[in-house]
């Protein structure tokens, strides 16, 4: 073996300079997975003590959630059917309006029209979900209690619309995206056959897109099972199992809040509840993530 | 000056399925298409030639008025369709009512996220048919005329993209077929294809001239020459020879074709 000619030669500078970028990308890399791992630990450990004093089948089924009184019992579901009931009400508003709309700007909206509604549409979901609380509880719901006269001021309803008002961005800006990357000759094949604009857009269009609008759908439920400020403020914070959407109710994400800002002193046992529940909230979300990713694998695009 | 084939005695000049006349096609301000002038035959097999860019695309688009689907496009002339002598670029013509006449394959081949059944049966039901039974007869003659039904018989609730490139155009062709056209449309159907698919599908374009009148475009002289009737050579948006295909590449008129052909250009 020659000795390399000095063009040749390994370039020691780049070489130490390559592993420098590449150990800084690497920790910044290592930021996210640690401090979800460090969450998941935290969750994880303080559930543990809590279930060390309550069981876990009490935890499941017992119907009543009263953390804080002398005679305490710890039924999630109480929590989660405020959590079910108010995402179901925000769905059902999110879910059809978003796709509407996802579809009308995709597939009739003029480019000048797109290019207005897209940017405030957006600006809809960057309003503060406080603001949305109030609106629930200061607007909607007196408009609401003129149709429904027995409504009480705090209940599921309102803020279940408004949650979805608030989810319709998401759900429109992910949809009409899938939509929009539908290649240009599956609708040509379409329109070529005799299809009208409305016709290429639900036989053709949309179900091209549907692993990209059922990801819209599966983000929108993550978001209203997240949601927190909307509820604390108009659904009432009163733990009540009930699927009825025009009682209060109290959701897993509004009780943490209350605990957070209440006095409770730290290690009790009432404390430690927001922990399991704040546990339960994350394993929810990370089912419906999971449905989601197997959803996109299932109906993956195929052009 | 459009050279116009000059028929032998002999042969018998077949009807007319459609007629271009004085035809012009504008994108924004940029002509595509200049004062064209060409009759197509009813069950016979033209195809448009030329280099890329020269404007066949566009012209055959012009015929199921694709063009109608983006702003800023403007048709001048006349496409005369027989035999009613409707003119198809006319204001007072549905686009829609065309295309339920004249259907289109295209040069990559497009099923839709459907079954193979349901592929071939959307024109149908566009239609608003939604008799079983009807549609299932159509579904299996239209693609017993793609010669696509032994190979996909047994599995017509299979999605159309699982199919081989080739069977998925055949799928387009049986997609197309099912509607019973007047007329087909093929925007270099063979492109994307290997070379036994593509001798699979001149093969089926040859039969289906039986039952409908065809206009072909490809960038392939070889298939032109193959597999057609009558070859129009255009270039830079103008017509400048048609005729009958012997006719154009052995003793092609004009320069400027004889150039193409043999190689010189293009």
């Amino acid at each position: 073996m020659s000795v390399p000619s000095d063009r040749l030669k390994k370039d020691h500078t780049r070489h130490i300079k390559e592993r420098v970028i590449e150990a800084v990308l690497l920790l910044a890399a290592c930021v996210s997975v640690f401090t979800t791992t460090a969450i998941v630990y935290i969750l994880v450990k303080e559930s543990w003590v809590f279930f060390q004093h309550v069981p876990l089948t009490d935890f499941l089924f017992d119907t009543q959630w009263t953390p804080l009184f002398d005679d305490a019992h710890y039924g999630i579901m109480v929590l989660l059917s405020g959590t079910i009931t108010s995402s179901a009400v925000a769905l059902l508003v999110a879910i059809p309006l978003g796709t509407v709309i996802a579809i009308y700007l995709s597939e009739f909206a003029p480019f000048s029209v797109r290019e207005i509604a897209k940017p405030f549409l957006e600006l809809l979901g960057g309003i503060p979900t406080i603001i949305y609380g109030y609106f629930a509880l200061l607007f909607l719901t007196p408009l609401l209690q003129k149709i429904f006269p027995s409504l009480p001021g705090f209940n599921l309803l309102s803020a279940g619309i408004v949650m979805g008002i608030m989810i319709i961005p998401y759900v429109a800006s992910l949809s009409e995206d899938a939509m929009r990357a539908v290649p240009m000759a599956l609708r040509e094949g379409s329109y070529a056959m005799g299809a009208t604009r409305l016709q290429t857009s639900l036989r053709v269009v949309v179900p091209s897109a549907v692993s990209g609008i059922a990801a819209a759908y599966i983000l929108g439920v993550s978001r209203a099972v997240g949601e927190t400020m909307i509820l604390a403020v108009a659904a009432g914070m009163q733990p009540n199992l009930t699927f009825n959407p025009t009682e209060p109710g109290a959701t897993v994400t509004s009780f943490i809040v209350q605990v957070a800002l209440g006095d409770l002193p730290h290690g009790s046992i009432g404390y430690q509840t927001i922990f399991a529940a704040g546990l339960t909230l994350m394993l929810l979300t990370l089912a419906f993530n999971l449905v989601g990713y197997y959803m996109r694998k299932k109906y993956r695009e195929v052009y | 000056m459009i050279a116009h084939a000059e028929h032998d005695v002999a042969e018998v000049v077949p009807p007319l399925k459609a007629e271009a006349r004085n035809l012009s096609f504008h994108y924004g301000s940029f002509q595509a298409l200049k004062n064209i002038n060409m009759p197509v035959y009813e069950r016979k097999v033209t195809s448009l030639i030329g280099p890329s860019g020269c404007g066949k695309s566009t012209y055959l688009r012009c015929f199921n008025r694709m063009h109608d689907l983006y702003p800023g496009n403007r048709y001048d002339g006349t496409i005369e369709f027989h035999p009613d002598r409707t003119d198809l670029l006319s204001k007072a013509v549905d686009p829609i009512e065309v295309r339920m006449r004249i259907s289109m394959v295209f040069q990559k081949p497009n099923p839709f996220p459907k079954s193979i059944y349901e592929n071939v049966a959307y024109g149908l039901r566009v239609r608003g048919e939604s008799a079983r039974s009807v549609i299932d007869d159509k579904v299996e003659a239209a693609l017993k005329g793609a010669a696509l039904w032994g190979e996909v018989k047994d599995r017509l609730k299979e999605l159309g993209a699982n199919l081989s490139g080739g069977q998925q155009q055949r799928l387009c062709i049986a997609r197309a077929l099912a509607t019973d056209p007047e007329l087909l449309l093929f925007d270099e159907p063979t492109s994307a294809l290997d070379p036994i698919a593509t001798a699979n599908i001149e093969e089926l374009i040859s039969e289906l001239k039986e039952r409908v009148t065809i206009l072909i475009v490809t960038h392939n002289m070889q298939q032109a020459a193959r597999i057609s009737d009558y070859t129009a050579y255009m270039y830079l948006g103008e017509m400048i020879e048609f005729g009958v295909t012997d006719q154009i590449f052995i003793k092609p008129r004009r320069k400027e074709t004889e150039d193409y052909i043999t190689g010189r250009f293009g």
